[in-house]
């Protein structure tokens, strides 16, 4: 079983994962998802890069009622969840925010993690992506 | 000389829920009658028709109730700031001198709880929506939090606001909302999507609003107390700007669209923001009525503190806000809201507005709406 996006396009890799975003060879703006056109210039000259995987969190808030459709509600039921926007430098992005909301604070370092939504058709974890206090992960170089 | 453009009658279907029998259109054509008969003409005088609704049917089937006179009738539908840019597309039909009297209406019957938007419909794929990112009340919440952020708010702010609206629907027979709440119960009310409680967040709600336009040189004839729309202007969103639905953002913040069609409308009327009287913003939630002031430019970014704990934008202040009780009390049924922004200014300015009548006759009035994905429409209205 292989773990599948739920949408290719957002994803340059999921192992590690990166998200995929475009950048104007014109003027220089990057987007999330790519696009074909630029938003700023609207020059049609994109070229597909790989987005930082760290960043801050630009502002938040929690899910706190269930989404009508077209949300699907996990298998598990729907509990809240945080969402925000994470400003990676060249792009600031929106994402689901894994991690406890009561410590999540304009400013704080946030680092990209994999976000497990559903079962695909042959059982394997469809998944999106979310960003998660940096302060969650193993320190860098920590790894065993 | 240029044509201009008066305000000669007012309708509106109070806002709220009613009998789910009721429907949008037949609000809509009541909303109607009632504009007509303020300004004492007959829909066979009418010349130029336009109405909005996001939801509700297409506003040109009204003529089948109203009458089948072969009135060329526009249908609009650009979200919140439907009803303003519905009374644009009247004002210019005036201007070009298409006719001499114009129809406006709105109308909207939405199901109870938070819209649920279409992925498809704003140009995004479907994990935007499946993953549970499109839902309008989240952006609010951001939006506000940022704002309070960086130009160093309270979120007390927000109870503050909400407070006021709730105070000023007691003051309005036609609010839905008529009971005051106090700032306490509103910030421990439930939550939606924090900072923001049920109370600072405006409900999906039912009702209709219309106006009748005149030709300005022939508007006394009509009304005793005309009231000029000098100026209105619209706009959509330019690069920066944080808007709902928006994926990603640019590391530069630009600015909103109401910035741009606030600037165009005061411009366009030869008048500044501090010579507004009575306002009327968009209240989708009690903190956007906080940035709209700062965006549309009737206060500096940051200013809001002072002016709202010192009560200068109830009814009694120096720059009353949502006398109605704005969307906040009177919930918002999408294609009627701007029309119910211009008919409290209007009522305010003919010194028509009952217990919440603001002192010392108002001369200069402004509206304002600020829809999804990025659209603001602007009035400014003289007595």
């Amino acid at each position: 079983m292989t773990t599948t996006a739920v949408d290719p396009a957002l994803f340059s890799s999921l192992d590690p994962p990166r998200l995929a975003g475009s950048r104007c060879e014109s003027c220089g703006t990057v987007t999330f998802p790519a696009q074909a056109g630029c938003a700023k210039c609207t020059g049609t000259d994109m070229a597909r890069v790989e987005l930082p995987d760290q960043g801050t969190l630009w502002t938040w808030t929690v899910q706190a009622f269930e989404p009508k459709a077209p949300y699907r509600v996990p298998a598990e039921g729907f509990s809240p969840y945080g969402v925000g926007y994470v400003d990676l430098g060249e792009v600031i992005v929106e994402s689901r925010l894994a991690g406890d909301p009561a410590g999540f604070e304009i400013g704080m370092a946030m680092r990209l993690t994999l976000l497990p939504l559903w079962a695909g058709p042959d059982g394997a974890p469809v998944v999106s992506y979310a960003f998660a206090p940096a302060g969650a992960f193993a320190p860098a170089g920590g790894n065993r | 000389m240029s044509i201009e453009v008066a305000v000669v009658g007012v309708g509106l279907h109070p806002f709220g829920r009613h009998d789910p029998a009721l429907t949008g259109m037949t609000m809509g054509a009541q909303a109607s009658r009632l504009a007509l008969a303020d300004a004492g003409v007959r829909w066979a005088d009418v010349g130029y028709a336009v109405g909005g609704s996001n939801v509700s049917g297409k506003p040109d089937t009204l003529v089948s109730v109203l009458g089948l006179t072969g009135v060329p009738f526009v249908n609009v539908r650009n979200g919140c700031a439907t009803a303003g840019v519905a009374l644009a597309t009247a004002a210019n039909a005036i201007r070009a001198g298409e006719t001499d009297l114009a129809l406006v209406v709105g109308f909207d019957k939405h199901a109870r709880g938070a819209f649920a938007a279409s992925p498809a419909d704003y140009g995004h794929s479907d994990w935007y929506g499946e993953t549970g990112l499109m839902v309008t009340t989240q952006f609010f919440a951001m939006k506000d939090r940022r704002y309070l952020h960086t130009h160093g708010l309270k979120e007390q702010l927000l109870a503050q606001v909400a407070a006021k609206a709730f105070r000023n629907g007691e003051l309005n027979p036609d609010a839905w909302r008529r009971k005051a709440i106090s700032e306490d119960e509103i910030m421990r009310a439930r939550v939606i999507n924090p900072p923001l409680t049920q109370y600072m967040l405006c409900s999906p709600s039912e009702g209709a609003a219309a106006v009748v336009l005149a030709r300005a040189d022939r508007a006394a004839d009509l009304c005793e107390r005309p009231v000029r729309l000098a100026a209105v202007a619209k706009r959509t969103r330019q690069f920066g700007s944080f808007e709902v639905f928006s994926p990603w953002l640019p590391p530069q913040a630009g600015h909103s669209p109401s910035v741009d069609a606030a600037r165009a409308v005061f411009a366009s009327a030869g008048l500044a923001p501090s010579d507004v009287q009575v306002a009327q913003l968009q209240d989708t939630d009690s903190g956007a009525e906080i940035y709209h002031m700062a965006e549309t430019g009737l206060c500096e970014d940051g200013a809001q503190q002072e002016l709202i704990d010192a009560n200068e934008t109830a009814p009694t202040g120096r720059l009353p806000i949502n006398t109605d009780g704005g969307c906040l009390a009177n919930g918002e049924p999408v294609g009627a809201s701007g029309l119910r922004q211009v008919i409290d200014i209007v009522l305010q300015l003919q010194g028509r507005a009952g217990a919440r009548q603001v002192a010392g006759s108002p001369r200069v009035g402004f509206t304002h709406v600020y829809g999804a994905p990025g659209i603001s429409a602007c009035t400014v209205l003289t007595g």
